[in-house]
């Protein structure tokens, strides 16, 4: 027990201080980060006891210590670049913060549209925050993002007003940096607001360079309005030494559209929480991932979709490709409430073990109070086919290609969902760096 | 051009070639019947490299060189091509776009430059053609969602595409309706030449009227136990293979 309130309070460390200096902000966010502090005190650091986390140990973080990155120092453009998308309004963040002079942006937002640092909007709009920021996040049951909660302080901001289209998609690259000799932590805090009628494509990056020792620990609220239309991509690409564990909650309203893509193939350990709240008839949603693990790396997706009412639709495909001693862990949750009749929801996990080594830990299911609703879900796991190998060679295809072709294959259907070609082109370039053949599978597919 | 010898093959312990030996010169085309089960998938398979089966005994040269020697990919590389009689589904794999990458590494292989995009388009055009295959096949996964005819048009499209030496068709009649078999038929016709030679699996002498063969060999639980012109197809579609199958375990217990 003594273990576990060292290893809390070694995260609050310095606490007193963070909040007192941000003390006269408003009493909305005061409180939030209070109770975000009261909670993480009662929850602690989740264990494999716990059903929600029986497979996946965090002892590496709860007992590392990390130094709480406050500036930006020693990061340049050089730094960012290779996660840049072309085509993008940028925003950036270094460890946390803004790092404006680091950012390049091929559009103007059209008017009332604003992108900014959430310390920023804090103070220019008060009342978006007031009536969004910690109302959807559950921080209840999830201690990570509790502590996001009470380390609440900045982060990225996005807010698109009632009937404005944002063409271009607004980048939010968050580059995790360990400025000194220890690893670092940061918590960033994540606010999307799209007001009724609205359309936006935001991608949030999380990058950062091979080698580099830190925690990131972030929280994105997505609030989707009457009829918005939100795309989301979440592209996870930190240092392969790096943590992450976080929490991803939009809430839409009637009628409204979210997209919502996640890429994850950094970090050594991660861990996705994606929540959807279907708070509204006809509403759509979809949530499509696809993660890749090699080495040790440690990857945990769970999955939420609450539906409330009536009329709306859920998509969920996601697929995993594990090598060496990867290890992937998959939990999907359809919820369909009593008043949720006409719900169509979908749900499919497809895993492909490229080594004896690799596992995957794949649990989806269902839980439905309504009695007029079409619901289904799957899960698969498995190698790649002999049979396929072999007809691929039997034409001149070396046995490396064929079997990375087989690979490109079965993670392109994700791919081919992506509906911004920037990030789908972008992502297909990768894999053939990422492919031992993907020379031939560059020229085959 | 394709020399067997001697060879016996088991899978799981099971032996399914008992001794095949069998010699296929240039130019020539061979037919190779038998009832099911009796191993010409097996002996095909193996031809083309399938790791599942196990050679105990026997050899095979392919063009003077140990084919058993060499990777799947080395035999197509060389030369020798195997239509599946169950062609492999596989989504997400361009049919055209692979057949190009299978067509460069052949192509490298022999010491010849890559063909470029515009290149293989005219050639595959010109090939579809031969078995008049649906254009629209070409943009689509490789097999998925063909029907069992189209499957096997599209072995035979990719055999022409790259141009063996030595094509074993593994009932490649089975699944096509009589105009398709002669329209397949006349692609295969088309590319017989006195340097490219066939090994024809097939169950129906009826094929054999399209693509006349210069021998026809019949297999029976893993042994070849007749061989003939092309008049023994004809007397095993009238006969069927039991009078050869008494044969056999007269032979056995002899
Ligand atoms: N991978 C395998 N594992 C186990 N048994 C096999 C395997 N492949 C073939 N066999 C067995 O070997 C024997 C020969 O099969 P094969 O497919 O070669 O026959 P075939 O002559 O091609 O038959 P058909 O005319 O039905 O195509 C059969 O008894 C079959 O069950
Ligand atoms: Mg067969």
């Amino acid at each position: 027990m003594d273990a576990v309130r060292d290893s809390t309070s070694a995260h609050l460390a310095g606490y007193e201080s963070f909040a007192r200096q941000l003390g006269n902000q408003p009493e909305h966010v005061v409180n939030l980060r209070k109770s975000g502090l009261d909670r993480f005190c009662d929850l602690g650091f989740p264990t494999t006891r716990q059903e929600a986390w029986r497979k996946t140990n965090v002892r590496r973080i709860a007992q590392g210590t990390f130094d709480r990155t406050t500036g930006v120092e020693g990061v340049d453009r050089a730094r960012v670049e290779p996660f840049a998308v072309p085509g993008c309004t940028e925003l950036v963040l270094v460890g946390g913060r803004r790092a404006e002079a680091l950012e390049r942006s091929a559009a103007t937002l059209p008017e009332g549209a604003v992108v900014s640092s959430l310390a920023e909007a804090i103070e220019s709009h008060p009342e978006v925050i007031e009536a969004h920021l910690g109302r959807y996040a559950p921080i209840d049951e999830h201690p990570f993002a509790a502590l996001n909660q009470a380390w609440l302080e900045d982060g990225a901001f996005v807010y698109i007003p009632r009937g404005v289209v944002v063409e271009a998609p607004i980048h939010v690259m968050l580059i995790g940096h360990q400025p000194g000799e220890a690893p670092s932590v940061c918590y960033p805090r994540n606010l999307i607001v799209a007001e009724e009628n609205s359309q936006v494509t935001v991608i949030e990056t999380y990058a950062g360079h091979t080698g580099q020792h830190y925690f990131t620990c972030p929280v994105t609220e997505i609030a989707a309005a009457q009829n918005a239309i939100v795309d989301h991509y979440k592209l996870q690409e930190e240092s392969t030494d790096a943590f992450h564990m976080a929490m991803q909650k939009s809430h839409q309203a009637r009628s409204s559209y979210v997209f919502s893509h996640s890429l994850s193939h950094g970090g050594a350990l991660v861990r996705n929480d994606i929540r959807a709240m279907l708070a509204g008839e006809g509403i759509e949603c979809t949530l499509n991932g696809l993660y890749l693990g090699r080495g040790t790396q440690h990857v945990d997706h769970h999955m939420f979709v609450d539906h409330a009412f009536p009329n709306c639709h859920s998509y969920e495909l996601y697929k995993g490709v594990l090598e060496e001693h990867a290890r992937a862990v998959f939990n999907g949750t359809i919820h369909v409430h009593q008043d949720a009749q006409k719900t169509d929801a979908k749900q499919s996990n497809r895993n492909l073990l490229l080594s004896k080594n690799a596992m995957v830990s794949s649990n989806p299911q269902l839980i439905i109070f309504a009695d007029d609703v079409r619901c289904t879900h799957g899960s698969t796991t498995g190698h790649l086919e002999d049979e396929a190998i072999f007809y691929l060679r039997s034409r001149g295809i070396s046995e490396e290609a064929a079997k990375s072709l087989l690979t490109y294959a079965f993670a392109a259907e994700v791919l081919q969902e992506i509906r911004l070609d920037a990030i789908r082109t972008g992502f297909e370039e990768f894999l053939f760096t990422r492919l031992p053949k993907g020379d031939v599978v560059r020229q085959a597919v | 051009m394709l020399k067997i010898e001697n060879l016996h093959v088991e899978v799981e312990d099971k032996a399914i070639l008992k001794g095949i030996d069998l010699e296929v010169k240039p130019g020539e085309v061979h037919a190779i019947m038998g009832p099911n089960g009796s191993g010409k998938s097996t002996l095909a398979q193996v031809l083309a490299g399938r790791e599942d089966y196990e050679i105990t005994k026997g050899s095979v040269a392919f063009g003077g060189e140990d084919l058993l020697d060499m990777a799947p990919e080395e035999r197509a590389r060389e030369g020798l091509f195997l239509a599946f009689q169950y062609p492999v589904e596989i989504p997400g794999v361009s049919n055209t776009y692979f057949l190009k990458a299978a067509l460069n590494a052949v192509r490298k292989h022999r010491g010849e430059d890559e063909i470029d995009a515009v290149d293989f388009l005219k050639l595959a055009r010109e090939k579809m053609k031969l078995v008049e295959m649906d254009e629209k096949l070409l943009g689509r996964p490789v097999n998925d969602g063909f029907s069992g005819g189209e499957k096997k048009r599209n072995e035979i499209f990719h055999m022409a595409v790259l141009d063996p030496k030595v094509a074993v068709l593994d009932e490649t009649d089975s699944g096509l309706d009589i105009d398709a078999l002669r329209i397949v038929s006349d692609g295969v016709n088309a590319m017989r030449n006195e340097n490219r030679s066939f090994v024809v699996i097939t169950h129906y002498q009826r094929l054999l009227d399209y693509i006349v063969p210069d021998v026809v060999h019949v297999l029976l639980d893993g042994r070849i136990v007749q061989t003939g012109g092309k008049e023994l197809a004809t007397e095993l579609e009238e006969k069927g293979y039991s009078w050869l199958e008494n044969d056999v375990a007269a032979a056995a217990t002899a």
